[in-house]
């Protein structure tokens, strides 16, 4: 390497130490202090205990958690699904129109954010509720009847969820969507595709990099949902985010929390290792065919 | 040949602006046929609308006898190069030109052998794992052909394919294209604003200005006989002359032309006496001495003085001002004597041309010798363009 090469080098180094660092001091250390804390004995008071046990461990075989932990995947897949799939066309469309309406349009999309998250979810449990003007719509017009709840089941979490994270999909997608080469569009057409084609070969994968995003950004929060099941699940739609605030909020059991938490993280961490270590590979692969 | 496709009455406006007036044209079968014109004449609208692209407001496109107006573009036998290639960024060379073949179903071993004989057309094989973007300009361009080529159409449409390379690429690119043509006989319709490939690559060209055509001919027509004044000034240079008939006579008759001279010109449209008569003479007709040239009656003779010199190389350009006009003229140096005496600024010299040269114009609008470029212009324009060929 020549000497130019390895004072960029070195420069490249030196600009990436604090984010790095930033990193290591507040996001690896904490992780595995979590992770440690799951190995700890809890003390009676609420802190952690001075002795390494598996213990922990053991309570985990709680019979209710492997059903809370599936409910939890199943309400965050399907809710990405229905995120992604409805963000996908409302992108394709609102890159499609002018551009003095597309930001009218995004505009729109953001609106919502000047109201408090807590707020917005709160006016769901209202709109939801028994007692509630959407409920009672249901009634007049016997769509539903009288002694079927809306609120407080696995379907209002999943409907709160898409509602609050569809802007989240929408935006990188749009994003990726309104840098896509419509023009790409007219020469699949005009070697014969339909529209359908077209769409699923070419525009899907023009905006690949929107929809991994999109999945990221909606899925990971969703799996660690807290208030939502909490405000409009009830009991009998609770996600694990809501066991870990219990553990550690009601039971004052930090190390049963910390082994719940790591249960979350490796869900993550396992499944995003694996893609990109398949990915690593396959440039590698590509690059050494590509001569 | 008979005729393959034809444009019937096509008009297309955009938001009241009318891109396109009732043109039609007949493409024969076989042939490289191109549209010529400069920016926003609606060539690339007339392509579009044969791809299915865009759709006619009126008027009817025939293609092998086949009305194909109201069809879908995947539904007609006809692909297109686009200017800018538009090539599938996420497919590698060979998944690119398999992608007709792909949608219309074709089985996998059959594609292969296929993708593999246009590779070799385009010289491309080594690349076929390649991304688009790993490619070079050329080489996106030829994986673009042979995208289109591949599905056999009727007929290929190239949108300005040439015009995103440098000089010296697009020559090349001219010369194999026009190979790619004759290996393979299906039909082009090419649209270009640069009648330079528009003049090498066709079997005949049509020049469309604001939404009209103005002239339909073959590449010597075009340029020998130009109907309007706009395809004589846009189709290479020439000087524009504007005359009254005072003596008719077979073949040539006499023009009276107010500040320069009384001119012979052939009859090469009917002309009465007292007709008003538009003119146009390409600059490499006009001679040029420092002697006053001894010639037969058919000749006409002219004195003027030398305004403005540019030595190209091959030939030189004098501007010669006789009055109110300023001439341009072509010398090719085929005879160059370095003992000879210079023409230089200033000089007193003798324009002389044979009737046959004149050419009269059909149509002449005065907005049209604005195309023409002065000459200051012109030495940036022919500077810049001589050094792209040195490279």
């Amino acid at each position: 390497m020549s000497l130019q090469g390895l004072k960029k080098r070195k420069s490249e180094v030196l600009i990436s130490v604090s984010p790095m660092g930033w990193l290591f001091i507040f996001f690896v250390i904490p992780t595995f202090l979590v992770i440690a804390m799951a190995f700890r004995s809890a003390d009676p008071y609420g802190g952690i205990g001075e002795q390494w046990t598996l213990n922990t461990l053991k309570d985990l075989r709680n019979p209710n958690y492997p059903l809370i932990i599936w409910r939890t995947v199943w309400l965050s897949i399907i809710s990405t699904a229905i995120c992604i799939l409805t963000a996908i066309p409302a992108a394709y469309y609102i890159s499609r129109i002018k551009k003095k309406y597309q930001d009218i349009i995004l505009l729109f999309i953001i609106v919502p954010f000047w109201i408090n998250f807590l707020i917005r979810i709160f006016a769901w449990k209202v709109f939801l509720h028994p007692e509630g003007m959407f409920k009672q719509l249901l009634v007049t017009l016997h769509i539903s009847g009288p002694d079927s709840l809306l609120l407080y089941r696995p379907e209002a979490v999943l409907v709160v969820i898409v509602y609050s994270y569809l802007p989240f999909a929408l935006l990188p997608i749009y994003a990726s969507a309104e840098k896509f080469d419509f023009h790409l569009m007219e020469a699949a057409y005009d070697l014969g595709a339909g529209r359908l084609q077209a769409f699923i070969r070419v525009f899907i994968p023009g905006i690949r990099q929107g929809l991994l995003t999109a999945i990221i950004v909606v899925f990971i929060p969703a799996l660690g949902s807290y208030v939502i099941p909490d405000i409009v699940g009830g009991p009998s739609a609770e996600m694990i985010g809501n066991k870990i605030a219990q553990r550690t909020f009601i039971d004052r059991n930090l190390p049963h929390a910390s082994a719940l938490s790591a249960i979350l993280a490796f869900a993550v961490i396992i499944p995003s290792a694996l893609a990109l270590t398949r990915r690593f590979f396959k440039e590698k692969n590509s690059g050494s065919l590509g001569i | 040949m008979d005729d393959f496709l034809i444009f019937d009455g096509i008009s297309k406006s955009f938001s009241n602006h009318k891109v396109l007036d009732n043109v039609s044209l007949t493409v024969k079968k076989g042939e490289i046929f191109s549209l010529l014109g400069p920016s926003g004449c609606g060539k690339t609208t007339l392509l579009r609308i044969c791809a299915g692209l865009e759709e006619p407001d009126s008027g009817r496109i025939i293609l092998n006898g086949e009305d194909i107006t109201d069809l879908s573009p995947n539904k007609r036998q006809v692909n297109t190069v686009f200017q800018n290639y538009a090539l599938f960024p996420n497919l590698s060379v060979f998944d690119n030109i398999a992608f007709g073949l792909r949608i219309s179903g074709m089985k996998e071993s059959g594609i292969k052998d296929e993708v593999y004989k246009y590779l070799e057309m385009i010289q491309l094989t080594d690349h076929a794992r390649k991304k688009p973007d790993k490619l070079s300009g050329g080489q996106k361009q030829r994986v673009a052909i042979a995208r289109a080529l591949i599905n056999k159409p009727k007929i290929l449409l190239l949108d300005e394919p040439l015009a995103a390379l440098d000089l010296k690429l697009r020559q090349r690119m001219l010369v194999d294209l026009d190979n790619i043509h004759d290996e393979v006989g299906i039909t082009f319709l090419y649209v270009t604003h640069d009648q330079s490939e528009a003049m090498s690559l066709s079997d005949n060209i049509a020049v469309l200005n604001e939404g009209l055509v103005e002239q339909v001919g073959t590449p010597t027509q075009i340029y020998e006989a130009p109907r309007t004044s706009f395809v004589a000034a846009f189709i290479g240079d020439t000087n524009f002359f504007e005359g009254d008939v005072i003596e008719v006579n077979e073949p040539y008759s006499t023009l009276h032309i107010e500040d320069f001279t009384d001119v012979l010109v052939y009859n090469d449209k009917k002309i009465r006496k007292g007709d008003r008569v538009y003119l146009s003479i390409r600059p490499e007709k006009f001679t040029v001495t420092l002697q006053k040239p001894q010639l037969p009656e058919s000749y006409n003779i002219v004195k003027g003085k030398v305004e403005e010199i540019i030595y190209l190389g091959y030939h030189t350009k004098y501007w010669v001002r006789v009055n109110e006009y300023l001439i341009e003229t072509k010398r090719l140096h085929d005879r160059y004597m370095l003992d000879e005496k210079m023409i230089t600024w200033g000089d007193e010299v003798w324009l002389s041309w044979h009737a046959d040269y004149c050419y009269m114009l059909e149509q002449y609008n005065m907005e049209d010798e604005a195309l023409l470029t002065l000459p200051d212009e012109e030495i940036m324009a022919e500077i810049e363009s001589e050094s792209g060929e040195d490279e």
